[in-house]
């Protein structure tokens, strides 16, 4: 055995080790948001929410961007949130302890961390080929698929939180399996399944992967969803590597207002979730 | 009950109690099949993807054969692609950030749960994970402006003179210094999978009875000695797990990738030359890939990068799975 003072000396070079690797990842997360917000902040005004995407060289906004990024969110989270808290409720209710749960719960987690380019290229071939064009339907349909394991495995891990006696009282008074569902477990999971919906919004408001050959992008304001649409990721994306300077500074712009928006979201959705935990 | 009921006189509560339980008993199996079929969809959703990218796939892997995989060369005129190139970028960018994300990740790990003074705890793991709520694109326009210009002006210029004429390594830090390139994208990935391993890592070290580290503080041992040999060989398929999660994400993580990579469709020995990975080649080239074969190979690509994943995070998933019914959770 070594030393009582090697040991001791050893001991403290690894934990100041440790000490410094948290310090390295708080300094990354500082660097990047004082970068964003140096950067950013000095091309915020109101011509940003107001004015289109501007041709090279000519002062704009974001306007367009910000409405087909919003717009394909909403659509993507109608449509994958009602699918993703079903399959939850199967995994958590009805099926509790089939196979098919199993295998659901495995195949999600997968889906829930496989490449989102992946997914592009699926929506591609499922929609963008037959329909012959690029457009905002697609864009959002593939955003739903990635809404839809996000939802299912916080909803499934909520509502396996809600305690049996629950549904037991509401068996008891004689209420259907779907009705104890609905009126107690969905109530009592409430704030946990609003987490998972704000996690999902908050992971798809960036996604930019999934969008560069669904909805393409658009220099124009567009309510069609047929037609190629704007989205923030993919104008950041474009203007970043652009070498016009305005194009530069409207992406840095956009970039800020996508960070701000998605670190809101989910610090928003962590205080739900801490304030349960405490109750 | 309805033989109860036949054998008496059918009151009116009765006949609309009996219609009742009819109504809950089809909305009851109306919502559990709208559930289950939900649920399959999951499973639909996976298959699809399978399917689709072989079906797009399939004139490209046709052509080339197994030559697809081998082959560097990556030439739209002549229509003749080869994906050696990516996956060389995709595999070399991904092993360099789990080389250098797996030590910090743990480091923070064991800050948190061993060093780190309670009321802190929370906010450093919350600003920790913050780091993963990040969108991608946000670290790519980072490290295109402020991150790549500085590797470029400082850190290496200072490799190349401190390893230049040291045989082997003269040749990984070799060339002009563009800034961006493989070790660059290395970099920006470590950062982006270190929340992963830091709060899977966190979360298996919880895992650890506190009896076991209790009976070695007991017997002397120091904090470094209690994690060293009893917390992380407890923790070892978690954590395993963890990595394996990571590399999954580095391995198909596009927009940060694409931003500093460089595209460049060639092999170099050297860290600072410009490359591709597979997510990269394919976010930067598929809308303007004109030609059934050119995006057939793109899609090929993706079905590559498809395999892969799915390979790595399976395994993950298996060793997660381990832990979780090792604690009975």
């Amino acid at each position: 055995m070594a030393g009582f003072q090697t040991r001791k000396s050893k001991n403290a070079a690894m934990m100041g080790l440790c000490m410094a690797a948290a310090g390295i990842g708080l300094a990354w997360l500082a660097l990047i948001l004082g970068a964003l917000l140096w950067k950013g902040f000095s091309g915020l005004n109101l011509a940003v929410f107001t004015e289109m995407t501007p041709p090279p060289g000519e002062a704009g906004g974001l306007a367009n961007a910000i409405v087909g990024s919003v717009l394909m969110t909403v659509i993507a989270v109608v449509v994958g949130t009602p699918v993703g808290i079903l399959a939850g409720t199967y995994m958590a209710e009805y099926g509790r302890f089939s196979k098919l749960t199993t295998i659901v719960r495995f195949i999600n987690d997968i889906l829930l961390s496989a490449p989102s380019i992946i997914v592009g290229l699926f929506v591609y071939e499922l929609l963008v080929r037959p329909m012959g064009h690029f457009s905002g339907i697609a864009g959002a349909f593939a955003l739903a698929v990635l809404v839809i394991p996000v939802v299912v495995r916080t909803t499934e891990d909520m509502l396996l939180l809600v305690p049996n006696a629950l549904r037991e009282a509401g068996a008891a008074i004689g209420a259907p399996r779907w009705i104890v569902i609905r009126s107690v477990a969905y109530r009592a999971a409430l704030s946990g399944i609003v987490t998972g919906v704000l996690l999902a919004i908050a992971r798809i408001s960036g996604e930019t992967a999934p969008l560069l050959f669904t909805a393409l992008n658009n220099q124009f304001f567009t309510s069609n969803l047929n037609a190629p649409m704007a989205s923030l990721p993919v104008t950041i994306f474009q203007f970043a590597l652009s070498p016009y300077e305005e194009w530069q500074q409207l992406a840095w712009t956009g970039a800020l207002i996508i960070t701000v928006a998605v670190l809101t979201l989910s610090v928003v959705a962590r205080g739900l979730t801490g304030r349960r935990e405490t109750r | 009950m309805s033989s109860v009921s036949a054998a008496m006189p059918r009151s009116a509560a009765a006949t609309a109690r009996d219609a009742t339980v009819r109504r809950f008993a089809l909305s009851d199996a109306v919502f559990r099949a709208a559930t289950r079929i939900a649920a399959l969809l999951v499973l639909l959703i996976l298959g699809g993807v399978a399917i689709s990218l072989v079906a797009g796939a399939w004139p490209a892997l046709s052509k080339f054969g197994a030559a697809f995989l081998v082959s560097q060369s990556w030439n739209p005129v002549t229509e003749n692609f080869g994906a050696l190139a990516p996956i060389y970028g995709t595999i070399v960018t991904a092993a360099i950030s789990i080389l250098i994300a797996v030590p910090i990740g743990i480091g923070i790990a064991i800050f948190l749960t061993e060093l780190c003074p309670r009321p802190l705890r929370r906010p450093i793991g919350i600003a920790v994970e913050l780091l993963a709520g990040i969108p991608s694109i946000i670290y790519g326009i980072w490290g295109l402006f402020i991150f790549a210009p500085f590797l470029q002006t400082t850190v290496q210029p200072f490799l190349i003179n401190l390893f230049h004429g040291v045989p082997g390594l003269s040749g990984l830090f070799a060339g002009p210094p563009y800034g961006i390139g493989l070790l660059t994208s290395a970099l920006i990935l470590a950062i982006m999978v270190l929340p992963f391993i830091t709060s899977i890592t966190k979360d298996v070290f919880d895992t650890v009875p506190s009896v076991l580290k209790e009976s070695a503080y007991g017997i002397g041992c120091t904090t470094w000695e209690v994690t060293r040999r009893v917390v992380i060989p407890y923790t070892r398929v978690g954590i395993m797990g963890g990595v394996m999660l990571g590399l999954g994400r580095a391995l198909g993580e596009t927009m940060a990738v694409t931003f500093v990579i460089g595209n460049a469709h060639r092999i170099s020995a050297s860290l600072f030359a410009p490359a591709t990975t597979i997510s990269a080649t394919i976010a930067n080239e598929f809308t303007e890939a004109d030609g059934e074969i050119y995006t057939s190979s793109l899609i090929a690509l993706g079905f590559l990068l498809f395999v892969i994943t799915f390979l790595i995070l399976a395994l993950a998933r298996t060793m997660l799975l381990r832990i979780e019914k090792r604690t009975g959770a």
